[in-house]
């Protein structure tokens, strides 16, 4: 009797083993989280010294032209002028989301609608490749393909803003194809049968219901795509020329605030103006990932098929 | 096979065996080379005694030692030529030379051109390889990232004070050649034994970039490379510094990487770019 009742009363082995997996869980969840606040806070601090302990002007860091941190302008002010930076982000990842948005949907609508089978046998894994490719190589492979390519028929010196959006192109296509099929996979399948029912072609069923039904799944793709190309650094940095002027057309040498960063940070002193500033770029980044990935949750929530 | 064992036995029998000794020595990617293979043979010749080599850049070689992370930073510069260290702290110990030439894409066809010209090319003035008795072809400037040792080199003897044209920026001495070798009309610099047959040097004003002309200070876009420690040296970084003094390294391991000993120099220069001869 007293056995069955200690028995009856014990936890069970299994109950002892849901514990322990959820503490597991939860050290490891706990784990992330003090990380990601960790290198916010490292991140943060340094880069915001540069306003508080260096005296820069926020809008000169935004807004000014000219980047030379280490040393000042005329009027004595540091040279810290991160636009040129700035804007070249901006234009290599918008002008590759542009290029790759219609590629990637023609790719995933014809995987999921007109050859699925051709799609998932052959078409998936070719894209999954692409995914795995070290960026270095399409670093090397801009920089010995596209860049002499864009000098023959644009001109120029081939580094500028055109070669780095045609390697971010290839580079983000994959992602981006890749959450379209998602998308379109996850339009429920009497939206077609309904359409199909009611007389449409395939064509129209595809214009007209699947593609409307997955447009914030697309975005979201799309987004996600902008997040990668705005981060990549090693390619870009390859195939940019990496000159911190203001970008006056697509085949002058511009820069990232990537490629700026990454080039910069070994030569610079801890603490010193010239490593906040960088820090100051790498902040920037870093709340530009964020920025991205709220629009992501935003159109996601926005668009969730109910 | 006896022979060979008692060798063996004698080598290691006479090498103070410590377990596990290391150091490290991080900092500048062109001395990267050069430290690693010489770190080699000291490990080789010592058993148990390791320096970790990393690269990095100067400037992270220098701050590091300077907060006592490592026992050794490599640095193309003076640490008084950088901004955020005191030099007061920390020990020069000069283990080479490395000499800097300009390097130009092949088919421009100048071979020696004027250090007022190569200055002008520099700083923006001179756009056309035309100006200088070379092809019809726009000039396509290649600068190392800002702060780089080569470039600070670069700029010290070359540009004289003045600013340099914003313009492409590579942080790599291998991705800078390349780009040299196959961009018409490109410019810029690089370490001596960085040079090969895929892109064409210049020589300044009659002189060629030799090593020689290094020795002599005839070629003046040179530098040291600096090995930093925080106070005087102790225990096996010292050891290991003066084996980078010591004829093995200077006159086997330097020379092949395409430095130049210190050993070999008949002129010494200080933070100031005052030339002394020295008396031999």
């Amino acid at each position: 009797m007293e056995d069955i009742q200690s028995k009856l009363l014990k936890k069970s082995k299994k109950a002892k083993l849901e514990q322990f997996g959820k503490t597991i869980s939860f050290i490891a969840i706990l784990f992330i989280v003090v990380v990601v606040v960790a290198i916010f806070y490292f991140v943060a601090s340094k880069g915001l010294a540069t306003f508080f302990k260096d005296k820069v002007n926020l809008f000169d860091f935004l807004f000014g032209k000219e980047w030379n941190p280490g040393s000042v302008s005329d009027s004595g002010k540091p040279l810290v002028g991160a636009l040129p930076m700035i804007t070249g982000s901006f234009i290599v990842t918008l002008l590759s989301a542009i290029i790759a948005t219609p590629f990637a949907i023609g790719a995933a609508v014809f995987m999921t609608e007109i050859s699925p089978k051709l799609g998932t046998k052959v078409l998936q894994p070719v894209i999954e490749l692409l995914v795995g490719i070290p960026s270095v190589v399409y670093g090397f492979i801009g920089l010995s393909v596209v860049v002499p390519t864009v000098r023959n028929v644009f001109g120029g010196s081939g580094f500028g803003i055109l070669a780095g959006t045609f390697v971010l192109f290839v580079m983000i296509l994959p992602t981006v194809t890749s959450m379209t099929i998602d998308a379109l996979k996850a339009v429920p399948r009497h939206y077609r049968e309904a359409s199909l029912a009611l007389g449409a072609t395939r064509w129209q069923t595809i214009y007209k219901v699947v593609l409307r039904a997955a447009v914030p799944g697309i975005l979201t793709a799309v987004v996600f795509g902008m997040a990668r190309a705005f981060g990549e650094a090693l390619a870009i940095q390859m195939v940019i020329g990496n000159a911190s002027l203001m970008p006056h057309n697509l085949i002058t040498p511009a820069s990232t605030l990537t490629s700026v960063l990454t080039m910069g940070i070994g030569n610079t002193v801890m603490g010193t103006l010239e490593n906040n500033a960088l820090w100051s770029l790498a902040l920037l980044l870093l709340l530009m990932s964020l920025f991205f990935n709220i629009v992501t949750r935003l159109i996601g929530k926005k668009g969730e098929l109910k | 096979m006896i022979a060979s064992v008692g060798f063996l036995l004698t080598v290691t029998g006479c090498g103070a065996v410590d377990n596990g000794e290391s150091i490290n020595a991080v900092g500048s990617s062109a001395m990267q080379p050069l430290v690693e293979a010489a770190g080699e043979q000291y490990s080789s010749n010592h058993l148990g005694k390791f320096i970790n080599v990393q690269g990095g850049g100067s400037g992270t070689g220098l701050s590091q030692v300077q907060a006592g992370a490592v026992q050794i930073g490599d640095s193309d510069l003076f640490a008084e030529e950088k901004e955020g260290i005191d030099s007061k702290l920390l020990v020069d110990h000069k283990v080479a030379i490395v000499g800097l030439t300009p390097i130009i894409n092949k088919e421009v066809g100048v071979s020696d051109i004027t250090m007022e010209n190569l200055r002008k090319i520099f700083t923006g003035e001179i756009t056309n390889w035309k100006e200088v008795g070379g092809k019809d072809q726009d000039v396509v400037l290649i600068n190392r990232a800002a702060g780089s040792g080569s470039r600070h080199t670069f700029e010290q003897w070359v540009l004289d004070g003045q600013k340099v044209k914003g313009a492409q920026e590579q942080d790599s001495t291998g991705m800078v050649r390349q780009i040299v070798s196959t961009t018409p009309g490109a410019i810029s610099y690089v370490a001596f034994s960085y040079v090969t047959k895929d892109v064409a040097t210049l020589s300044i004003d009659g002189v060629k970039p030799t090593e020689d002309n290094v020795k002599n200070n005839k070629w003046v876009i040179w530098s040291y490379e600096h090995m930093y420690t925080k106070g005087e040296p102790k225990g096996l970084t010292k050891e290991f510094l003066e084996y980078m003094l010591t004829d093995e390294v200077q006159e086997d391991i330097v020379p092949q990487l395409g430095y130049i000993p210190v050993s070999q120099m008949q002129v010494e220069r200080d933070v100031e770019g005052n030339i002394k001869e020295i008396s031999k």
